[in-house]
């Protein structure tokens, strides 16, 4: 047994014979596999505002989840305690799922060690608040002093230390613990009379020895700058038009056009755009898309997913060819495959189902100015606050906040607050130049699917779509 | 049940007290819900949910803070408590920052809000699966369908609230909702869906859940053919769904938190008129069988109905005890409850024929809206509207605008509000909306 999983077993009181137990339990009625998902969370938040940090929150998540699987039919329910009795009640509830039948008994669990992607620093639990206080106000003072016309400074920090354990019928045994810190800066500015207000956010899977002065310089950097750009900002002309997406955040075009698109539950039922795709030529020969648990302290990083399963780089498309979905357990069955490590779930109280982590697109052959260069009449997209696909029209949207004009090859003026609406394989098709400056967000983005919301990142060259709908005003 | 969450909130109550807090408010809350989903003819999944959780609110030293736990082991509990305490210690002490007066708690209606039907007590799995195999058939009556998925979902929540200056609540509710999603194989590889789902708090308000399922159906077939429209300045009809989501954003903008932090549109508008007379809005917190109906609201505020709009004039904003203070205003109750329409005479298909030609938008696509400006922009789905009529289906679209300048061009208010919203918006007419597509 690793240190990790005797750690763990210790930390949630339960044992192998408990574990063992209430797994046969979920499968009493005939279930072919079942999942226990322990999960201890302890979240502090503060906030400043109005120059005093004066508000403060703290939070304690405890419970386990089980789950009984038959086929592609899920029994789920959940316990907030931890004494056995509720646990083998909750599991007995998940095993009505299958219909009677032969009670297999679940394999022998083995404890695996694990790839540690993120989690060498101090563990938030034993920083204390005092210790969070300073940074805090240094944001402040950092963006007041960036501008006189920011009359309003919120800033909240926000973080996470989660304990997970896992144990499946079929002998797996995994411990994580995963840290996430969040910091936002919030800019009100009035000038002659105007307001504008904007932010920017950093989220990662770090401790707080990653904050250094330059860090926190950056983001109130980011907040004041997309904030005081507004002032000069318009509204574009309304229509088809090429669009530019600037690297970094951009990514968001990934996530919403084609990620959501290869869950394979999605797949597997029929209902994406992309079921016919696999192994078809959907993009430039210089696009190569990546869904990755693996990268160091990033936001969408898992050393293993919500089903004990260890996370990958798995390659979705590669030089223009669709090449995988993304597998949790279920859909990796259905399919005759492994999972992709990507079966997750917003917490105990919810079932998994696959979901992206990092979602990023290689580096292109072209650069930013001649991506520029070739646009005649068009917008750049800068800094995005939604996203949203229909699966099966693949239609999907994502809200521009900041970016710019681009007029006769070159970038004229900035805009803003505009809606930009395209079809996912139709976007793909259109994607005619791609950067090699890619790189991925820092932001605290939250995906939702089937109302739970979990962590991601994404990342994205500079890259021109020839056309897509832009929203804006008409002529 | 009632008792022992009250005496849960009691005990966290002095358990604080004792650390060291000033004043406390301390809240209990404990649910469970019921789901199952049905898809091509197989239940697909059934879930059970039992949760409770504690809220501590806590005021030491002029200092403020919230906590949150679910692990109410009596030893885990006590830490939890005297760390939620000394931590406050450490914040900086805000003058604005007091418990709710004691005196806003008064006056509590003496209403039946009729919150709690026995009737979702006792739905029982072989109800939900002979719904869910009716609604399975009627959603799959047809043969481009790939897949259809119905779910329902049924449970209650009680919670109990007191404070150390004499607040004491309690509350309990049902909720009921069932409905279906569909998706078609259009023939190209697009894949159009359609959804309705319905929820109330009791059983006998819903309609039929076969009828849910129709209209499920109905809706992706009506997506069929969807494509881009032309680029235009014209009129948009809202149906009475689609509008709750366009409307709802304004809710922010009507917080005295907005407007204390300057960020929103509507700070200097108040007994302006922000639209025309045809608008007039009420928050009715003591709707029988309101989603949103309470007593009190989330400080303990004992709730009336208010006048949000009244004759297009601009009558409250959102104000707890917080924000009153820092802005110098009498706390109004923190958050909208049930929001009435005063309706017009006309339904959707005569304000259709009024309109004569432009847009009907029946879903939104993402977009966002920043209400410092009031600036928005949504992806919009509908159709054409030509000779008064619904036309072709459209998508990929998106309208672009601000807040103010819509509300102004608010051209008819219709007569049938949606029933199974807390914003109960009717089918509403807007002229000059920025719609860009081809």
């Amino acid at each position: 047994m690793t240190d990790q999983v005797r750690a763990s077993l210790a930390f949630f009181g339960v044992g192998e014979p408990v574990l063992h137990q209430v797994l046969a339990a979920a499968m009493e009625r005939g279930a072919e596999f079942a999942d226990l998902y322990f999960q201890h969370v302890q979240s502090t938040s503060i906030g400043l505002e109005d120059g005093l940090v004066n508000q403060a929150n703290t939070g304690v998540d405890l419970g386990v989840g089980i789950r009984a699987v038959t086929g592609d039919q899920v029994g789920y329910a959940f316990s907030e305690s931890l004494e056995l009795a509720a646990m083998l009640e909750a599991a007995r509830m998940a095993a009505t799922i299958a219909q009677g039948g032969t009670a297999l008994a679940p394999q022998a669990l083995q404890a695996r060690a694990i790839p540690q992607h993120y989690g060498g620093g101090r563990a938030w639990e034993s920083v204390a608040v005092a210790d969070r206080l300073p940074l805090v106000q240094q944001v402040e003072a950092k963006a007041r002093d960036l501008d006189p016309a920011v009359e309003k400074v919120k800033v909240f920090w926000s973080d996470r230390d989660e304990r997970v354990l896992i144990a499946t019928s079929e002998g797996i045994l995994s411990a994580d613990r995963r840290p996430m810190l969040q910091l936002s800066c919030s800019i009100t500015a009035h000038k002659d009379g105007v307001r504008q207000s904007h932010g920017a956010n950093i989220a990662r899977r770090e401790g707080i020895a990653w904050l250094t002065d330059e860090r926190l310089y950056r983001l109130c950097r980011q907040a004041v700058e997309r904030t005081m750009i507004l002032f000069e900002a318009q509204r574009p002309p309304a229509g088809e038009m090429p669009v530019v997406l600037a690297a970094g955040a951009s990514g968001i075009l990934l996530h919403e056009a084609i990620g959501h698109g290869l869950e394979a539950d999605f797949n597997r039922k029929g209902t994406s755009i992309y079921s016919t795709l696999l192994d078809q030529k959907v993009a430039p020969d210089f696009v190569t898309v990546v869904d990755d648990g693996t990268q160091a302290n990033d936001r969408g990083a898992l050393n293993v997913d919500d089903e004990g399963q260890p996370t990958e780089r798995t390659v979705l498309i590669e030089d223009g060819v669709l090449r995988s979905y993304l597998h949790d357990r279920i859909s990796a069955q259905h399919y005759g495959l492994d999972s992709t490590g990507s079966g997750r779930r917003e917490s105990f109280r919810h079932v998994p189902m696959p979901r992206m982590r990092s979602t990023y697109m290689l580096d292109g052959p072209h650069s930013y100015d001649e991506i520029i260069a070739s646009v005649d009449k068009g917008i750049v997209a800068e800094t995005f606050t939604n996203g949203q696909v229909q699966i099966g029209a693949g239609d999907f949207t994502f809200y521009i906040k900041n970016g710019w004009l681009v007029e006769g090859g070159r970038i004229t003026a900035p805009i803003k607050d505009v809606n930009i609406i395209g079809n996912g394989p139709e976007a793909l098709r259109n994607v005619t130049m791609a950067a090699a400056d890619g790189r991925l967000d820092d932001g605290g983005w939250v995906c939702g699917k089937n109302g739970q919301g979990v962590p991601v990142s994404m990342g994205i060259p500079s890259v021109l779509v020839k056309s897509m709908t832009v929203g804006g005003v008409n002529g | 049940m009632a008792d022992l969450l009250m005496q849960q909130a009691n005990q966290a109550l002095d358990l604080a007290q004792a650390a060291g807090a000033d004043q406390v408010v301390a809240g209990v809350g404990q649910g469970q819900s019921t789901d199952f989903t049905f898809r091509d003819g197989q239940l697909e999944q059934v879930q059970q949910s039992a949760s409770r959780g504690l809220q501590l609110i806590l005021y030491v030293d002029g200092r403020y803070s919230t906590h949150n736990t679910t692990d109410l082991r009596p030893e885990a509990l006590a830490r939890f408590v005297a760390d939620a305490v000394a931590l406050t210690r450490h914040l900086q002490p805000d003058p604005f920052r007091q418990i709710t007066d004691p005196a806003l708690y008064e006056g509590r209606a003496q209403v039946e809000l009729e919150l709690v039907d026995e009737a979702v007590h006792r739905i029982g799995r072989d109800t939900c699966l002979d719904w869910l195999k009716a609604m399975d058939q009627a959603a799959r009556n047809d043969p481009r369908v790939v897949s259809a998925s119905s779910q329902v979902s049924f449970g209650w929540q009680a919670g109990a609230r007191v404070s150390s200056n004499g607040f004491s609540g309690q509350r309990e509710g049902t909720q009921v909702g069932y409905g279906s999603g569909v998706t078609l194989d259009e023939g190209n590889g697009r894949r159009p869906e359609g959804h309705r789902y319905v929820h109330a708090r009791y059983l006998a308000d819903l309609p039929a859940a076969e009828g849910a399922a129709v209209q499920a159906l109905e809706r992706a077939q009506a997506r069929i053919g969807s494509q881009k429209g032309p680029s235009a300045r014209t009129n948009m009809v809202v149906s009475r769904e689609a509008g709750g989501q366009l409307l709802g954003r304004l809710q922010e903008a009507l917080s005295a938190a907005a407007i204390q932090q300057n960020r929103s549109c509507l700070a200097d508008k108040k007994d302006q008129a922000i639209a025309p007379a045809i608008l007039s809005v009420t928050d009715n917190p003591h709707l029988r069988r309101g989603l949103s109906s309470r007593l009190y609201d989330g400080e303990g505020i004992a709730a009336r109905p208010q006048a949000v709009i009244e004759g297009g004039v601009l009558r409250l904003f959102y104000t707890d005890t917080y924000y009153g203070r820092k802005l110098g205003w009498q706390p109004t109750g923190g958050s909208a409850s049930n929001l009435a329409f005063d309706l017009g005479d006309k339904g959707r298909d005569e304000l259709l024929a009024q309109a004569g030609e432009g847009y009907y938008v029946n879903s939104w696509l993402g977009g966002n809206a920043d209400m410092t400006s009031g600036d928005f922009s949504f992806g919009v789905q509908g159709h054409r509207i030509e000779d008064g009529q619904l036309g072709e289906p459209v998508g990929e679209m998106n309208i672009t605008g601000n807040y103010l300048d819509l509300l102004q061009n608010l051209a008819a208010v219709g007569n049938d509000p949606n029933p199974y919203s807390s914003l109960a918006t009717p089918t509403l007419v807007f002229e000059g909306v920025e719609f860009s597509g081809q």
